[in-house]
């Protein structure tokens, strides 16, 4: 169906992005309750979610303080599982970029996963689509799933404060983590960051003030970029070969 | 139980909330047209996929439920949830497997 005026491009991304509040709902409603056994009240729950807006790192911030971790590596680690956000932003940038300052500031805070992956596939498909429906697509993409999201956390927050510490819900929040990772194995250069970085964090933990986080990071991260080199390479070479 | 600082959980929340933007900013809002170098793309590609997995993989050889003693019925909950991630690439059905697992071996033992 082709998009014809900025309003129908508005409401094509509400509805494209509308599987996504299954996964938006239940993610934001764990993260309140995870912040409740935390000890964090329904309002600082409900600003976390508001103001960050970026689910991995604020699960990743909330494990860090609970662990007593100083205040720079908290804040390091969770803005490193954010950096992809910058690559988001990048790659929107020739679709996006030639908007008015003020469009662009507020799109920017409403990048996350789902829109961006949503509007690149709309980009990519309607090359002709004018500036302004593009827009209006991108933030239709987060009609719902930011409601969602802040909604759910608040809720969330609700319940756990009403679940008792005997339910043992503390191993929930590794659990969620391992989901994660899961879905972001996708090539085999993911799969190396992924166990080189483990590989290197659990001697690594033995560092103090939790560095060790930071040197298990850097290393997957370098050995994920060098995998995709060596891999590239390889094809070249097979193709070269024939 | 309330062990976060209040003024420790805000700095967190501010410090997030700028940072955070600067990330999603930076390119769309200062960049204009100007291409991002292959090298940094390729290393921005591999940061979530190294950083989770670093911070999970003590709290799942060292679970906190058991004070950090390695537990096999833990580990095993680990994997499992790990693994439906994985296969089925979905996060929730990674959890809830993971989840079920988990209350079963508790459970059982």
């Amino acid at each position: 169906m082709a998009i014809t005026t900025t309003k129908s491009a508005f409401w094509k991304g509400f509805r494209d992005s509308a599987p996504f509040v299954f996964m938006a709902s239940p993610f934001g409603f764990l993260f309140g309750v995870l912040a409740a056994e935390a000890g964090l009240i329904v309002p600082e729950a409900f600003a976390f979610s508001l103001a960050v807006f970026a689910g991995a790192a604020q699960f990743t911030a909330l494990q860090l303080m609970q662990e007593n971790a100083p205040l720079i590596i908290i804040l390091l680690s969770a803005l490193a599982v954010n950096l992809r956000m910058a690559m988001y932003s990048a790659s929107l940038t020739p679709y996006l970029g030639d908007a008015p300052m003020w469009q662009r500031a507020i799109a920017a805070y409403f990048i996350v996963d789902q829109s961006y992956a949503l509007s690149i596939v709309q980009f990519e498909q309607e090359p002709k689509m004018p500036l302004a429906q593009r827009m209006a697509y991108f933030f239709g993409t987060n009609g719902l799933i930011a409601p969602t999201w802040v909604t759910a956390t608040a809720l969330g927050a609700l319940v756990g404060t009403r679940i008792p510490e005997s339910w043992g819900v503390d191993f929930v929040l590794p659990l969620a983590f391992l989901a994660m990772i899961g879905p972001m194995l996708r090539t085999p250069a993911h799969v190396v960051a992924c166990f080189v970085a483990v590989a290197a964090a659990l001697p690594a933990s033995a560092l103090p003030y939790n560095l060790g986080l930071i040197v298990a990071g850097i290393a997957g991260m370098i050995a994920g970029a060098q995998a995709e080199l060596w891999l590239e390479r390889q094809k070249t070479k097979q193709e070269h070969g024939k | 139980m309330n062990s976060i600082p209040p003024h420790l959980l805000w700095t967190v929340i501010a410090g997030l909330t700028l940072g955070s933007f600067a990330l999603r900013f930076g390119f769309i809002g200062f960049m204009g047209g100007k291409p991002i170098p292959d090298w940094l793309m390729r290393h921005l590609r591999y940061t979530a996929v190294a950083i989770i997995p670093a911070l999970v993989a003590p709290l799942v050889v060292w679970p906190a439920p058991t004070g950090g003693d390695p537990s096999l019925m833990h580990f095993a909950a680990g994997a499992v949830t790990l693994a439906a991630g994985y296969l089925t690439r979905n996060v929730l059905i990674g959890l809830g497997t993971g989840g079920l697992c988990l209350l079963l071996l508790y459970l059982a033992a």
